[in-house]
């Protein structure tokens, strides 16, 4: 409902008084649509979050590389002043674009290193830290024991998530399957593989990318518990729902306006975790957890921000 | 003269009205007709870079429409464009990628033959298979799409995956950065126009002399006029049939690869969706054949005009936050209005033509003479 | 692999592929119908995400699934007879209409779905209607007989299109329509009206695959069905234009996605070949109908338009 909410305040125009930077303009070029709930729409969200004057402009649903390559270039001409290419496979056309722009900021993720470019700025979430946080909860309220996954391709923040996941729940003594349906879009298809895990006695659902919707809706059905990450995920099942991972990119992005600000205008990669308040599990009032969970839940948070659990990302 | 005028003046008034349509959504999604209008022609044409732009998204368009028209006139319809693209173009990263050191010379032809060959592959197979095997090739051209995408993710995110990708840990299904001696040289600098348009222009052109100077494609032709009359000259119909598949496949196969060589970012890559990596060419290829009236030379400025809208709708969608979906959903009205338009055509023709004011009796003549030629040439 | 084998795993990968299936079998029994008149419809796909979004965003402005259904076959019977205005009207080359209506219809529902809805919102999904004696039988039963409406017309259908085709008067005109035009046309059959009602019927079957594919799974997406349509197509190549075989072809198609991923699920299916594994069931596909090796033959004016010359 944040998302929502940020989103219908944008189209009206700025709302925040600037508190912190000057006015900037912003694109954002995303390859899925930005209200997806899930990866584009968490930038979106971020960016509007932004306590700055700021005009924003997005493209979405632009998976085509070269088509988000033409919409980037487009947004340079026009001389927006800071652009955000948020696709991991944009990165190719970047490096030929950036060069060519040498005023512009371009920000980029999912990614770890700037490619030597210093108008580029790279961020990438440590999925596995959610990852990890949501499994241990998972492992916790399961009582067969079995949990599926329902992932997309093996790539990404996907497998990085996955991944957290799956050593955090095994470590709490639960057997996960992991599917991967081989395509972000196909939502028939993501919904029969959380069909299949309960057919194998899984009683908690995760997933990951835009077609886990379908998923969810098996979840809902079955009345089976379901972990969310990208964005907040409750919208979709506010009785099943018990947490998400929620990418809130405004903290990395207000530093690298401040550098750009100060006259530094990329060559820094940027990482959003649990402890510098980047990721966020966003539990569900809905749900209800024991106090028990919960603060296994918080013990994790606490262990992975001070360094003492590995995610085995 | 007057009925070809008609032929042209027909098709293009139904784009019209397409466009109109168009002008009708875009006022129900609360934007202004003449602003979106604007904005096409300012994102497709308006400056040379945009031209530019244009004419490489029209590349693999004008190649998989000369192929359509090939097929068409062997009647046989190929909707295999997304399998034979995406053929293509893998064999030619993979030869990049076995033979980077060799000179651009050398190296440019041969991932562009490679190309041909991997579309072409992909073009016969669907017609091996209904030669010998009677698997309709509706059929088996439908289930290549699919298992040729599926192939493309598993080698992209596998054994061609982009080794730093693996160290990163991002796996995006995408090779390395392949050997720059296999880049097609920019033609005019500053621009992204590159070799591969004038390979598709030249490839038009030849499929143009293939279909109406040489034997081959008088058999092709033969074959799409009258499959009886061509078997009973001795024609191999299964066999052309197949031909033409291939043919139409190769010059897919060479987008395939044109879409790789002539990336910005010089290397395979897609997301993993169906329309990752080739947009859809292989589908709009037939778009812009349709729209080409079927001839190989007309596909090229058709293309180009396809290669428009799309470059257009991204701009569309940046100024006027209207989905660039509704340029799809325009695309499909134009082909279905100029589609029909055909029969109109012919009506008008007809009824118009009979007047004959305008000489129609020479061109009737024209066309028996033709066919006469047809069936001198298929008792020899 | 033993754990595939127990009942429970087979009998969920049962009723999963009757799920799959059923949006496949609905278009693609309809599409048999149309293309025994001799029209060929390859824009199938676009039609079921016509109908796909129109019938989500009914039940999500007025949660009332029936309404839902009759608007997915309100769109498809537009549809029909906009594609039967096309093809006998104006005798439109049929493979080149058909890829138009798809890239309409798959621009058309993106755009409304993003301006009229934009974030996924679930809503309420078929509900299973349980065949009581039925439903008990041990293995079959709950596969089979736990489905939604949707799924039971699907396959009732099979028998029905059967019938259509072979035992009645209408049924005798689609074939001959198909078969010899012009020997139809000079028995008094009017070719165009029965290809007409042929297209209509086959646009309105595919009107409820969408229907059927989007409140099975309660949420619409941009490009929900995935090629699904066209997969239906070949289905009616593959069932040889019988009501039997198209059903086989479903059932099979359906069975070898459920399989794979109930493979994957337990693993024996590594993530590592996860894409190859998702070229099985068009492998399977072609390769059963290799195996099968018959020589069928179309209906001998598929495609070819009727002018009375």
């Amino acid at each position: 409902m944040l998302g929502v909410l940020a989103l219908g305040a944008a189209a009206c125009g700025s709302d925040d008084s600037s508190g912190g930077g000057g006015a900037l303009t912003m694109a954002i070029v995303a390859p899925s649509a930005s209200d997806d709930l899930a990866f584009s729409q968490s930038m979106v969200d971020s960016v509007n979050a932004l306590e700055r004057d700021i005009t924003l402009q997005v493209t979405d649903g632009t998976f085509i590389v070269e088509d988000a390559a033409a919409a980037i270039r487009g947004y340079a001409e026009d001389g927006v002043d800071v652009i955000v290419a948020h696709g991991t496979q944009f990165g190719a056309s970047l490096a030929e674009i950036a060069p060519d722009f040498p005023d512009t900021t371009f920000i980029w993720g999912t990614a770890t290193d700037t490619q030597g470019l210093d108008n580029v700025f790279a961020y990438a979430p440590a999925a596995d830290e959610g990852g990890y946080v949501n499994g241990v909860v998972a492992a916790a309220i399961s009582e067969t024991g079995v949990i599926g996954v329902v992932g997309p391709v093996e790539a990404g923040d996907a497998v990085a998530y996955i991944n957290g996941f799956v050593t955090a729940a095994e470590a709490g003594g639960a057997t996960v399957n992991v599917t991967y349906t081989g395509s972000f879009g196909d939502v028939a298809l993501a919904a029969e593989a959380a069909e299949a895990h309960l057919a194998n006695n899984a009683d908690v659902l995760t997933g990951t990318a835009q077609m886990v919707v379908g998923a969810v809706g098996v979840a809902s059905d079955a009345g089976v518990p379901w972990f969310g990450t990208q964005s907040n995920q409750t919208s979709l099942d506010p009785n099943l729902v018990v947490a998400s991972q929620v990418y809130h990119w405004e903290f990395i992005l207000e530093e690298m306006l401040e550098l750009r600000d100060n006259g530094t205008k990329g060559g820094q990669a940027f990482e959003i975790n649990l402890a510098n308040g980047g990721l966020i599990i966003e539990f569900n009032d809905g749900f209800d957890l024991s106090d028990d969970v919960k603060a296994a839940a918080e013990a994790a948070i606490e262990g992975i921000k001070d360094g003492s659990i590995d995610t085995g990302a | 003269m007057f009925n070809k005028l008609l032929g042209g003046l027909v098709p293009f008034l139904a784009a019209l009205v397409a466009f109109a349509f168009g002008a009708i959504m875009l006022v129900a999604l609360g934007a202004n007709p003449l602003e979106g209008l604007e904005a096409i022609f300012d994102g497709s044409v308006g400056s040379g870079e945009r031209i530019a732009a244009t004419a490489v998204k029209a590349t693999p368009l004008i190649l998989v429409g000369a192929g359509i028209t090939i097929a068409f006139r062997t009647n046989v319809v190929n909707i295999g464009g997304e399998s034979q693209i995406i053929g293509g173009a893998l064999l030619s990263t993979i030869v990049a990628l076995g033979f980077p050191g060799l000179p651009a010379f050398i190296l440019v032809p041969l991932v562009i033959i490679a190309g041909a060959i991997g579309g072409g592959i992909l073009g016969a197979i669907p017609g091996a298979l209904k030669a010998y095997a009677s698997v309709n090739e509706i059929l088996s051209t439908i289930m290549l799409n699919l298992m040729m995408v599926q192939f493309m993710n598993y080698l992209l995110r596998g054994p061609l995956i982009d080794p730093y990708e693996l160290e990163a840990g991002t796996r995006i299904p995408q090779t390395e950065r392949l050997s720059d001696n296999a880049a097609l040289p920019t033609i005019i600098e500053g621009t992204r126009f590159h070799l591969g348009v004038l390979i598709a222009v030249a490839a038009a052109i030849v499929a143009y002399i293939i279909l109406w100077r040489t034997p081959v494609g008088f058999r092709l032709r033969a074959v799409g006029h009258s499959p009886k009359a061509a078997r009973a000259a001795g024609i191999n119909v299964k066999r052309n049939i197949t031909l033409a598949l291939a043919i139409s496949g190769s010059l897919a196969g060479i987008a395939g690869a044109i879409l790789v060589f002539g990336s910005e970012g010089q290397r395979m890559v897609t997301d993993g969706s169906a329309a990752g990596f080739t947009s859809s060419a292989g589908f709009n290829g037939i778009v812009a054949a349709l729209f080409g009236g079927l001839h190989p030379l007309w596909t090229i400025p058709s293309a180009f005009l396809f290669g428009a809208l799309l470059t257009g709708a991204t701009q569309l969608q940046r100024v006027l936050q209207v989905p660039s979906s509704l340029a799809v959903a325009l695309n499909g009205i134009i082909v279905i209005f100029v589609i029909s338009s055909s029969r109109v055509r012919s009506w008008l023709q007809t009824t118009l033509g009979n007047t004959n004011l305008f000489g129609e009796e020479e061109e009737e003549e024209e066309e028996e003479a033709e066919e006469e030629e047809v069936e001198e040439e298929a008792s020899t | 692999m033993s754990d595939f084998f127990t009942s429970s795993v087979l009998v969920a990968t049962f009723a999963s592929a009757i799920r799959l299936a059923t949006p496949y079998l609905l278009a693609s029994l309809g599409e048999t119908i149309g293309q025994r008149s001799g029209v060929l419809n390859l824009g199938v796909d676009g039609v079921m995400l016509l109908s796909a979004f129109f019938s989500y965003w009914t039940v999500l402005e007025t949660g009332n699934l029936w309404l839902a259904v009759v608007v997915a076959l309100a769109v498809g019977i537009i549809m029909g007879v906009l594609y039967g205005v096309i093809t006998v009207f104006f005798e439109a080359t049929q493979g080149i209409s058909g890829i138009g209506i798809f890239i309409f219809g798959l621009g058309f529902s993106d755009l409304m779905f993003r301006q009229q809805v934009g974030t996924p919102k679930p809503v309420q999904r078929l509900p299973s209607v349980e065949i009581p004696a039925l439903a008990d039988i041990p293995y079959i039963g709950e596969p089979l007989f736990q489905r939604s409406l949707l799924t039971y017309l699907a396959f009732a259908l099979v028998p029905l299109t059967f019938l259509l085709l072979n035992k009645t008067t209408f049924g005798l005109n689609i074939r001959s329509v198909g078969e010899n035009p012009q020997a139809a046309d000079s028995l008094g059959v009017s070719v165009e009206r029965t290809r007409f009602a042929a297209i209509m019927i086959g646009n309105s079957l595919a009107g409820l695959a969408g229907a059927a594919l989007v409140l099975q799974l309660g949420i619409f997406q941009p490009n929900l069905t995935q090629g699904m349509g066209f997969i239906a197509v070949a289905l009616v190549y593959f069932g040889a234009w019988r009501p039997l075989g198209v059903m086989g072809g479903a059932l099979l198609y359906g069975l070898v996605n459920a399989t794979v991923l109930q493979w994957k699920s337990l693993g024996i299916i590594p993530v590592s070949i996860s894409d190859l594994a998702g070229m099985a069931p068009a492998i399977v596909t072609i390769g059963a109908l290799i195996l099968l090796a018959r020589r069928v033959n179309a209906p001998s004016a598929l495609t070819k338009p009727f002018s009375r010359h």
